[in-house]
């Protein structure tokens, strides 16, 4: 049986079905308990499961990421949230040099299944320092795994993948994602890391959309239909480990490429994507890769301003029709 | 407490791991000369009263997190120099495989989370891993060892806080050997009694010679019954001083010779040779004879790690995840 959720629902979903599952895990963060955090995706965690589990904490990201890491390296699944993406970066030497490398450091060892929820993107005027969306960083740090769901089926199976894993687990959740709604199932189920969702089938070109950004590449993709262009659409749904062979099949079919993002463009993760697709698979092209993604500036506060700034529908639709009337 | 409360095997156990930590420093910096070592080595020379007392005063199955000059912590909590050895000399019988080297010797089944390359970087996870014990109901200790450049980290700071106002199970464990790397204490502290800083998180701050292992293993052991009874986290200040340099070849021009010379003249395993001795708990040759088994012991870890097979070039990719061996280059 299934019933249509929203992206925020299955995530509660998620934590309160491992919390049941296993009494190792526990949610701490930033106004998760009564409150049930800033965006409502803890909302009756604490009622259900109370303080120790759903645990409120001091606004010291360097800390409670910290913590988490020190729980789970003695048998706990912590799964921390980062009210913020931005904020991240409070915590980056416990998330870079410590739990991303402990397993490594201790010539592989050291468990650790922590997961961190942090919650990306650009929700409307919300300026420079609540809108990034940092996950193509932290793919330059071996020994994280990066998920970006996209929607309410994906960030279930994903997030309930990521509580029962061993490695830590950066799990990226676009705030413009959490009203959307979808089918998920009554029964549980888990979604394996490192394998692509194909979104919608076609042979003109690849439209590769990483997390916040897919309701526009599907709108974007039916705009195109309408003018008879049919494009694939992929979803990575996990950057690390990346799915490269369902992105290379895509490409020998379609023989074109763009990658949609809400991640600034330089260096972004579309950069990387290009690169492999580039390596891998560079014969089949027939026009540059191209990437979609939000301009090299901090994001605005004023909303014409930010809108300019972020990747539009338009702006997909227009790099499909060049990269499809393109001339080698 | 006096000495007299102490069993003669106790404190010969107390000297014996002060003599083997300080021995190892020294034959592990004849190693990095000689070639055996390839990386860089931060002794605690001098600091041995600071490890020993306080990880004695600890269970096996409590656990602590160390830092960059953390041989002694591992020593003094049952780390096996052999194993040591081979870690320093990066060969695959050591802890990590060869993989971490000084700053990241870790044994899990003793409760050795980890060496840490980041100052105060352990700060937090020592206070995780008390969260956990805290959540479980479990009656286990978390200790981290730090130094006084870490109290002026933040790391320090928001785990204080966590630990003050969830009343955690840890100890947070504070070498004041008063340098921050080459830069002196005054130059980067306020307040010279380090402990203060424990009152804005609400739990004791206490002050001992860090040079008197007695005094340091009954202040870990007061502070280590008050986690376990559930009333909150200790810190205790270790009043010491490291012999060498922050590293090996540091030039140490930021200090003078009559201070060192000051300080070498309490020295914390003389003191308690002395001590023993005076109480007519031990004599001079039985503190020898420690001596002598700890050369032997050294031998053999040498040994052991030169006698060791050197990792696979390709076990580099291994150990990155539980479930891959490292093979995707994406």
């Amino acid at each position: 049986m299934s019933r249509r959720i929203t992206f925020s629902e299955a995530l509660r979903e998620a934590m309160a079905e491992e919390m049941s599952r296993d009494p190792a895990v526990f949610v701490m963060g930033e106004d998760v308990g009564a409150f049930g955090g800033v965006f409502g995706v803890t909302a009756g965690l604490h009622a259900e499961f109370g303080d120790e589990r759903v645990r409120d904490t001091p606004i010291s990201e360097q800390g409670i990421v910290g913590a988490g890491l020190g729980a789970a390296l003695v048998g706990m699944r912590p799964i921390v949230e980062v009210m913020f993406a931005d904020f991240v970066t409070v915590a980056m030497d416990q998330v870079v040099n410590q739990a991303a490398k402990a397993r490594y450091m201790s010539g592989g060892k050291a468990n650790v299944p922590l997961t961190i929820r942090i919650v990306n993107g650009a929700p409307g005027s919300a300026a420079a320092q609540h809108s990034q969306s940092p996950e193509g960083w932290f793919m330059n740090v071996p020994g994280l795994k990066i998920v970006i769901p996209a929607t309410p089926y994906d960030a279930k199976g994903l997030l309930k993948t990521a509580i029962r894993g061993e490695d830590p687990v950066l799990f990226f959740e676009h705030k413009m994602l959490y009203a959307t709604k979808g089918e998920v199932p009554e029964e549980h189920y888990t979604i394996p890391f490192g394998q692509a969702a194909i979104r919608r089938p076609g042979s003109e070109a690849t439209l590769v959309a990483l997390g916040g950004v897919l309701p526009k590449v599907m709108e974007a993709a039916q705009q195109l239909a309408a003018r008879g262009l049919e494009v694939e659409v992929i979803d990575p749904r996990t950057l690390v480990p990346l799915d490269t062979e369902a992105l290379v099949e895509s490409l020998k079919k379609t023989h074109r490429a763009i990658i949609v993002h809400e991640a600034h463009r330089r260096a972004g993760p579309g950069a990387e994507i290009a690169a492999i697709l580039a390596e891998l698979a560079i014969g089949y092209l027939d026009a540059p890769i191209l990437r979609v993604a939000t301009k090299n500036v901090p994001f605005p506060y004023h909303p014409e301003l930010e809108n300019y700034i972020l990747p539009k529908v338009d702006d997909i639709v227009q790099a499909v029709e060049g990269a499809v009337k393109y001339q080698l | 407490m006096t000495i007299n409360d102490y069993s003669k095997e106790q404190l010969l156990n107390f000297y014996h791991r002060m003599v083997l930590i300080r021995e190892f420093e020294l034959r592990a910096i004849n190693e990095r000369r000689a070639g055996l070592i390839p990386g860089f080595i931060h002794s605690c020379v001098g600091q041995e009263a600071t490890a020993v007392g306080a990880c004695a005063a600890l269970q096996t199955d409590d656990v602590i997190t160390s830092t960059h000059r953390g041989h002694g912590h591992l020593i003094a909590k049952g780390g096996d120099p052999k194993f040591m050895m081979a870690e320093l000399a990066a060969r695959s019988t050591g802890y990590c495989g060869g993989k971490g080297g000084s700053l990241h010797m870790t044994d899990f089944d003793l409760g050795i989370l980890g060496a840490n390359g980041i100052v105060a970087g352990g700060i937090p996870m020592a206070t995780g891993a008390a969260l956990a014990f805290h959540m479980r109901g479990e009656k286990r200790v978390a200790l981290a060892f730090f130094g006084d450049g870490a109290v002026n980290e933040g790391a320090f700071h928001e785990a204080a806080n966590l630990a003050g106002l969830w009343k955690l199970p840890v100890i947070f464990f504070c070498e004041n050997n008063l340098y921050g790397e080459g830069t002196p204490q005054h130059k980067q502290a306020p307040i010279t009694d380090l402990a203060i800083r424990a009152e804005g998180y609400a739990f004791p701050g206490v002050i001992v010679d860090g040079n008197d292992v007695l005094a340091v293993f009954e202040a870990t052991q007061t502070a280590a019954v008050r986690a376990r009874a559930g009333d909150g986290p200790t810190f205790i200040e270790g009043k010491t001083y490291r012999y060498r340099g922050h590293y090996e070849g540091d030039p140490m021009v930021y200090r003078s010779k009559e201070e060192l010379e000051q300080w070498r003249q309490r020295d914390p395993i003389t003191l308690f040779r002395q001590r023993l001795i005076e109480v007519g708990l031990a004599t001079e040759a039985e503190c020898d004879t420690i001596t002598g088994q700890v050369f032997d012991t050294l031998d053999e870890a040498v040994q052991f790690a030169a006698d060791s097979p050197q990792p696979e070039p390709i076990s580099a990719l291994e150990g990155v995840y539980f479930d891959t061996h490292g093979g995707s280059v994406y």
